[in-house]
């Protein structure tokens, strides 16, 4: 029961993933397809050991699928290209460099001039409010000051498709949901799509159009649930009776799933 | 096998303050008691002035000690007399110079072959497998051990000297560079690579700089069994350096030579290494310390 959308600019095409664990083997993706539109947001979430991560890693060509393929703006996936930027749990900024540098690292490699790259890292700066310190070491900022660090060096290259890998998930509460906020706030500014994976439920609803509910052993997409609120989303939003609505089927759907190795589905 | 966290050079230093056996107090002594107990922060002049004094102990107890005449063991003017004579005379600045000459090219030597060599270990597997066994080998074997050998083949020249000196930086350079490409972490060699960097960028511009404080945490490593190998190797044939000086002085009995030697080894020992860490701190500064 996956959308099929023309146009996607990801499309996961029977995506089969099998890793050997000590000596024994182990799917963690058993024939994905999915679409995602252009300048849709969609938060893929599941209990660990879905292969959501996965998913996202073969997206970004981390990794070689075993069958199947992705498909990203009709070319396929063979490789990491700054076509698919990537945002790490762990931040994964190169502590050596300032955070200048870390977002103009991308541009950089692409060999642009000096005062071009410098005018593309402050307007992204600026967007994710980090201009006042441009100039300052990784080791110096905050958790949450860190990922926007990361997110505006993933929005610097330009890529079409942005990849988020439980971005806030080594966050504590609080900054999360102003990151979410945030992280909204840039998306509206600066349309992208968006695939970004966690395993909060609360996180999922509230940043997303659509919710993939994924299962695990082996990991599949188990359900999809559109999440038809307004952009922007607000902070009362998430205190509405429709919010929590959503909230207990993508709950239901991931928390209170058949036993994939018992009861028929 | 490499560990998680990179080494910084501060921890295996007299930094005032740090390292030691912290004292905790038990857990029902007086509350206004500071919780690290013995260990409190002092200000660097406060430490300095107690490290001074500290000397200043040692030297008025070596002074006594002599003084109650232990058989043949010189007092501490006897040997600032013989030092200043040796700097007259320019022996002392010629023996220093000679070995550091030694170990400075030794060691230059080493590291530069072990850099890139620690580079090939940690990036290419099957390098690795080539090389590794013959590190692993060689570093269980003291680079004194390797002197006969080195004399033999090569005579009693400058080279088997030099040699020794090189392996000793080499080997224990290699270890820790191959440690630090090895402990590169993998997200950040992702990171890269999303942003569009190919293999050798990733290694230039992220693997390099990640294994930075491993490889000077090595060169300091390397620089002290360098400086450590000189003398040793002194010992046994040459015609200048301290090491010989301390041989000589041995055949004649002239304990103050000696000390003058061992002194001046252990200031200059002391002297490169804080130079190394000095250098160390300003290209590591980035590093996340606790």
């Amino acid at each position: 029961m996956t959308t099929e959308t023309k146009n996607a600019m990801i499309r996961f095409e029977n995506l089969h993933q099998e890793f050997t664990l000590s000596g024994s083997k182990f799917t963690a993706l058993d024939g994905v397809n999915l679409s995602i539109a252009d300048g849709e947001f969609v938060t893929v979430v599941g209990p660990s050991g879905c292969g959501k991560s996965t998913m996202l890693n073969a997206a970004a060509g981390l990794l070689d699928p075993t069958s199947g393929r992705v498909v990203v703006d009709e070319l396929e996936v063979d490789g990491p290209s700054p076509r698919t930027g990537v945002i790490f749990q762990q931040y994964a900024l190169f502590p050596w460099l300032t955070v200048r540098k870390n977002v103009e690292f991308g541009l950089k490699l692409k060999k642009m001039p000096a005062g071009e790259r410098r005018a593309i890292a402050d307007h992204y700066l600026d967007l994710v409010g980090l201009t006042r310190f441009a100039e300052a070491l990784p080791k110096e900022l905050s958790g949450g000051m860190k990922q926007r660090c990361a997110i505006a060096r993933a929005y610097a290259v330009n890529p079409e498709i942005l990849l988020m890998d439980e971005p806030f998930g080594a966050l504590d509460a609080l900054t999360r949901v102003h990151m979410q906020e945030q992280l909204l706030e840039t998306w509206t500014k600066e349309r992208r799509t968006v695939m970004f994976v966690t395993h909060d439920v609360d996180e999922s609803v509230f940043l997303a159009s659509r919710v993939i509910a994924m299962a695990a052993r082996p990991g599949r997409i188990y359900q999809e649930i559109m999440i038809d609120l307004p952009y922007p989303r607000t902070e009362s939003m998430r205190l509405s009776d429709e919010f929590a609505r959503l909230r207990a089927r993508v709950w239901e759907a991931v928390y209170h799933q058949p036993d994939a190795k018992g009861a028929d589905e | 096998m490499a560990p998680k966290n990179p080494p910084t050079a501060a921890d295996t230093s007299l930094v005032p303050g740090g390292g030691g056996v912290s004292t905790e107090a038990p857990e029902n002594s007086p509350p206004r008691k500071p919780r690290n107990g013995g260990n409190r922060k002092f200000s660097r002049k406060v430490m300095l002035s107690i490290n001074l004094a500290s000397v200043a102990a040692g030297i008025i107890g070596w002074w006594l000690v002599s003084a109650i005449g232990i058989q043949g063991l010189p007092g501490p003017v006897e040997v600032i007399e013989r030092g200043g004579e040796l700097m007259a005379n320019g022996t002392l600045a010629e023996d220093s110079g000679a070995s550091l000459a030694r170990v400075l090219t030794g060691f230059a030597l080493g590291t530069l072959l072990a850099i890139p060599v620690g580079f090939l270990m940690g990036w290419y597997t099957v390098a690795r497998g080539i090389i590794e066994p013959y590190v692993q080998f060689f570093r269980t074997i003291p680079p004194l051990a390797i002197i006969p050998l080195a004399i033999v083949t090569m005579g009693i020249g400058e080279v088997p000297k030099v040699f020794v000196i090189f392996l000793a930086a080499f080997l224990s350079c290699v270890i820790s560079t191959f440690q630090g490409v090895v402990g590169v972490e993998n997200t950040l060699i992702n990171a890269a690579r999303v942003l569009g960097a190919k293999s050798f960028t990733v290694f230039i511009r992220v693997v390099v700089p990640a294994s930075s404080p491993f490889i000077l945490v090595g060169m300091r490593i390397g620089l002290g069994a360098a400086w450590a190998t000189v003398v040793a190797a002194e010992l046994i044939a040459a015609p200048n350096g301290l090491g010989f000086r301390m041989q000589q002085a041995q055949l004649y009995y002239d304990l103050p030579t000696i000390f003058v030697s061992l002194i001046a080894i252990g200031i200059l020992g002391l002297i490169m290494d804080r130079l190394l860490l000095m250098i160390e701190a300003r290209l590591t500064r980035w590093q996340e310390r606790r």
